[in-house]
């Protein structure tokens, strides 16, 4: 049995990014304790396939885990404690506008080793039109506190291809945000989702997308800053100094298995895929009323395992390996896959190197039609 | 002599401009009848297609026997023969006319005469029927009846000072369309006793009892276990079944002169029953046949392929079954580099050619790939062989070609004055030749035009509603073939010829032609993981260029976490995008790319 990625979803936040469509909600701050309460009753009833299986990494995310009230948040963590042994490496996200001293003291205690912060901008306008809750100033205070305060893992998101933000904007902030060295960087492009109010802006037309050669173009910038700052880029848009990977990110790429906890939580044991509900409310219920909160359960074929292993593997710059793809579905990738590589190493999207399989920059670029050619 | 059954039989059909309310009333008239119980009763009863209720047209005829007890006391046999009322149709409605002997015209009060009604009042004229004109649609605010009958009394010659001002929708008036019918249509002449005249005006396949023959008695009796005779081929075959549609198919033992019914004789080939042909008593033969009508000639042709090649069998029986109740649908084998397996098919006109491609993906489940339309040119080659040429890919060498002629189409488009300005100058952009202009009103137009049909197939009737606010009627029917220089234009993809996107086109807008297709067809291929150039090329010139540019970006720059499926969805759904396209050589084309390039307005 391997170890398991745990995963707790804390889907609260101050007020909702104009451009998030992640399961998180503001204004229902009234829920927290009974959240907590309902997150310590799934990990019970959980509990054998922890024991059995053990725990490699901790991800708490959100939503803004740092956000929950101070007796929601201590209850949370000291709980949580139980599953951190030395050597599992133990994440929270936290928003630079919902931390201080105490609450990063909490988490410290009781054994997150490392700390996810979103900054975003480094462009006090740009958060302001993002719907960020924060500024830079917060973020510096935070961030050195947090450095006082022991944490030596630290990713610091940020984001491009924002509305309005120029080249050098993004610029100052990869320098700023590279100059703070932190030992992670999270460097996403931003998105605009159906359902966010960006995506409402959209439909009305009074939101454009980025163009696609500047959004390239920052992409690349960002690329050759980070790497000339020490920062590696391993998976698409992760950048870490060398051994600070993000180990439980890692294990999605990799399709290996995780236990989500909470409202709309995503799990993937042996061949099944599984997701809580979403709502807050209806999780919380189904929890008090003893019953599981499984909304959607999927068993994957082989077929589909491979398609994944194959999308998600190609997202890491050390791509997917033949003899891993051996193992796991005791057939040759060549054969499978064979006439598709061809194909897209003619057109110069993949690489094979040895037991490599992975993708050029141009693959990168438009991975999503790199991956269609392995969806089966 | 006729009997007095025979006196009281009423073979009549009801013709209309689109919409003017054809379905309607021969609801109302089922209804009232009591034909059909309230229960069985639903709109467009006769339209049995789905694709006749969607599009609120009539597609195939239908036949049913009304029972109406007159003001004299009297029953009488109404037997209703519905028609298409769209000008690809014309055929169906002439088939159905030739079985009757009166025609109510229905004309839209709010809308006045129209291209098709004059079209369809010709063709009622054609076959000497008595026409009795109704005008509908009175309950609504904007009608004017003294104006509509005045307009069909100057505009068609009818007299209409008499005619039932109906609302067929709020069933106003339907009593007066009964006694119009009963006192203005004559009764059937002919006799029970003649030798058996039978003509079949339509046909359509039943799986159990093979060929069902609908069919007007002209002469003598036709009876169950008669031994008949097609007078065509001379084929025999032992009647297992006589009967009427009330409107479903109810058996009776005999069908005398004057009736309409339908015969089942165990006959498994369509071709045995060609519509148009004649009946007749094997034992004792009819000395002529009926004077038939012209067989239905396709005007428009297309090449029609499978999406997936694998199921051009499918494609095949599927065209065969089709072709069981739609003799104006003809079709070949032929094979296209760019496409595979398919065939050339041939049809009345565009409406036609949806139907049957709707019909084909519908009833059939078929996803089909559809080249663009072509007409029938006649290539006259320097070595004095005339080639009638369905497929542009098929067009000789420009060497070995004398001349080249193309069909010309007579056009009919009445419209309000305001819109004259702008259909003169369409009809000149597609090389129409005006023959004169005539005001049937103080502010209504008819329009004579000179067309090459492969101006009028692609979009002209889109182009024409969109430039008349929908007001202007077309009508146009084929007068003859004209010389003229044409050329083919050929288009290539990533360097490489697509058989099916060739078309011929006027030499003189060769250049316009090819550059808007150019143009187009960078719009509809998406966007892939190399360069595609398109090119137009008229042999081996080239004239006109656009490149899709390489796929740009195409990437998830965002942490889902542990969100696999929705990932995975979203490259599934990506996925079945593709699936849908269409390879030729490395490049997909997306299957309406092939229709998408005749839109050039």
């Amino acid at each position: 049995m391997e170890k398991l990625g745990l995963y707790i979803h804390i889907p609260f936040c101050k007020s909702k990014c104009f451009y998030c469509d992640f399961n998180s909600y503001s204004g229902k701050d009234y829920l927290q304790e009974r959240y907590v309460d309902s997150l310590i009753a799934e990990l019970k009833f959980r509990e054998p396939i922890i024991e059995k299986s053990g725990i490699s990494t901790i991800y708490i995310g959100g939503g803004t885990p740092t956000y929950l009230n101070n007796i929601a948040f201590k209850k949370l963590f000291s709980y949580l404690k139980r599953y951190y042994r030395s050597g599992v490496e133990y994440s929270c996200e936290a928003n630079p506008g919902t931390l201080n001293k105490e609450k990063l003291s909490i988490l410290k205690e009781n054994g997150v080793n490392r700390l996810s912060i979103g900054l975003q901008s480094w462009n006090d306008d740009i958060l302001k039109r993002l719907g960020r809750i924060h500024n830079v100033y917060d973020f510096i205070e935070n961030y050195d506190s947090a450095r006082k305060i022991g944490f030596d893992n630290i990713n610091v998101d940020i984001m491009f291809s924002i509305q309005g933000q120029t080249m050098s904007d993004f610029e100052n902030t990869l320098d700023n945000v590279c100059n703070m060295n932190p030992e992670h960087i999270s460097c996403y492009g931003l998105i605009i989702e159906d359902g966010t109010l960006f995506g409402e802006r959209y439909k009305n037309g009074e939101l454009k997308e980025v163009d696609e050669d500047t959004d390239r173009a920052m992409y690349y910038t960002a690329v050759e800053k980070l790497r000339k700052a020490g920062y590696l880029r391993y998976e698409i848009s992760n950048f870490a100094k060398s051994n600070y990977e993000c180990r439980h990110n890692i294990i999605y790429w990799d399709t290996r298995h995780y236990l989500g906890i909470g409202a709309g939580a995503h799990s993937y044991i042996g061949d099944v895929r599984f997701s809580n509900v979403t709502a807050p409310e209806k999780y919380i219920r189904l929890i008090e009323n003893y019953k599981l909160p499984v909304a959607d359960e999927e068993h994957l074929t082989t077929d589909d395992m491979m398609s994944e292993f194959m999308f998600m593997g190609l997202r890491m710059t050390k791509g997917v390996q033949f003899s891993d793809f051996k193992n796991r579905f005791g057939l040759d990738m060549e054969n499978v896959y064979g006439k598709q590589i061809e194909k897209l190493q003619k057109y110069g999207l993949v690489k094979v190197n040895g037991n490599s399989l992975s993708l050029t920059d141009r693959g990168i670029d438009i991975s999503n039609a790199v991956f269609v050619e392995f969806i089966r | 002599m006729a009997s007095e059954k025979q006196k009281r039989i009423r073979n009549f059909s009801i013709i209309a401009h689109i919409d003017h309310g054809k379905s309607t009333l021969a609801d109302r008239l089922i209804e009232k009848t009591g034909t059909l119980t309230k229960r069985e009763m639903e709109e467009q009863v006769l339209d049995d297609m789905d694709l006749e209720r969607e599009r609120g047209i009539t597609i195939k005829s239908r036949a049913v026997r009304l029972i109406y007890k007159h003001t004299d006391g009297k029953e009488y046999i109404l037997n209703l023969i519905d028609t298409p009322g769209h000008v690809d149709f014309n055929y169906e409605v002439s088939r159905s006319l030739a079985a009757c002997e009166g025609a109510i015209l229905v004309v839209d009060a709010t809308q006045g005469v129209q291209a098709q009604t004059l079209a369809n009042c010709y063709l009622a004229l054609d076959h000497n029927l008595e026409i009795v004109p109704v005008i509908n649609k009175i309950d609504l605010a904007s009608a004017d009846p003294d104006e509509t009958k005045r307009e069909i009394e100057d505009i068609i010659g009818l007299d209409a000072s008499d005619a039932p001002l109906i609302s067929a929708k709020v069933g106003i008036g339907i009593d007066d369309v009964f006694k119009a019918i009963i006192d203005k249509i004559p009764y059937p002449q002919g006799n029970s006793d003649e030798p058996l005249q039978a003509l079949i005006f339509d046909s359509l396949y039943d799986s159990y009892k093979g060929v069902i023959a609908h069919i007007r008695i002209v002469q003598g009796t036709l009876k169950n276990g008669m031994k008949i005779k097609m007078m065509s081929t001379g084929k025999e075959f032992d009647v297992t079944e006589i009967g009427i549609f009330t409107p479903n198919m109810v058996p009776v033992g005999s069908l005398e002169a004057g009736e309409v019914g339908y015969v089942a004789a165990s006959m498994k080939d369509v071709r045995d029953t060609r519509v148009g042909d004649t009946i007749t008593n094997a034992d004792n033969p009819s000395k002529s046949s009926l004077p038939g009508y012209r067989p239905a000639v396709p005007m428009v042709f297309c090449g029609i392929y499978p999406s997936d090649g694998a199921k051009y069998p499918e494609l095949k029986d599927a065209l065969e079954k089709l072709q069981l109740n739609d003799a104006a649908l003809s079709f070949e084998p032929e094979t296209s580099a760019a496409l595979g397996f398919g065939f050339r098919c041939g049809f009345l006109g565009l409406l036609h050619m949806e139907v049957v491609q709707e019909r084909l993906e519908r009833e059939y489940d078929l996803d089909l790939v559809t080249t663009a339309p072509s007409v029938i040119y006649k290539v006259m080659k320097t070595d004095g062989t005339l080639l009638e040429l369905t497929n542009p890919t098929n067009l000789p060498d420009p060497s070995e070609i004398s001349y080249m002629e193309e069909p010309i189409v007579s056009t009919t488009i009445i419209t309000p004055s305001d819109y004259t300005g702008p259909i003169m100058e369409l009809c000149q952009g597609r090389r129409g030749v005006f023959k004169d202009m005539k005001y049937l009103e103080e502010k209504r137009v008819m329009l004579h035009y000179e067309m090459p049909l492969n101006e009028i197939i692609y979009d002209f009737f889109d182009a024409l509603k969109s430039r008349t606010k929908g007001y202007a009627s077309l009508d146009y029917e084929l007068s003859g073939y004209k010389e003229s220089e044409l050329v083919k234009l050929d288009i290539l993809l990533n360097g490489e010829l697509v058989d099916a996107l060739s078309m011929i086109v006027p030499s003189e807008r060769a250049y316009a032609r090819g550059r808007s297709i150019a143009v187009k067809l960078k719009e509809v291929i998406p966007r892939q993981l190399f360069e595609i150039p398109i090119q137009a090329a008229i042999g081996s010139k080239i004239i006109a260029r656009e490149t899709v540019k390489a796929l740009r970006k195409d990437v998830l720059a965002k942490c889902y976490g542990g969100d696999i499926s929705r990932k995975k969805k979203l490259l599934e759904k990506q996925k079945e995008g593709k699936k849908k396209m269409r390879k030729i050589g490395s490049v997909e084309l997306p299957p309406e790319a092939f229709m998408e390039v005749l839109k050039i307005d």
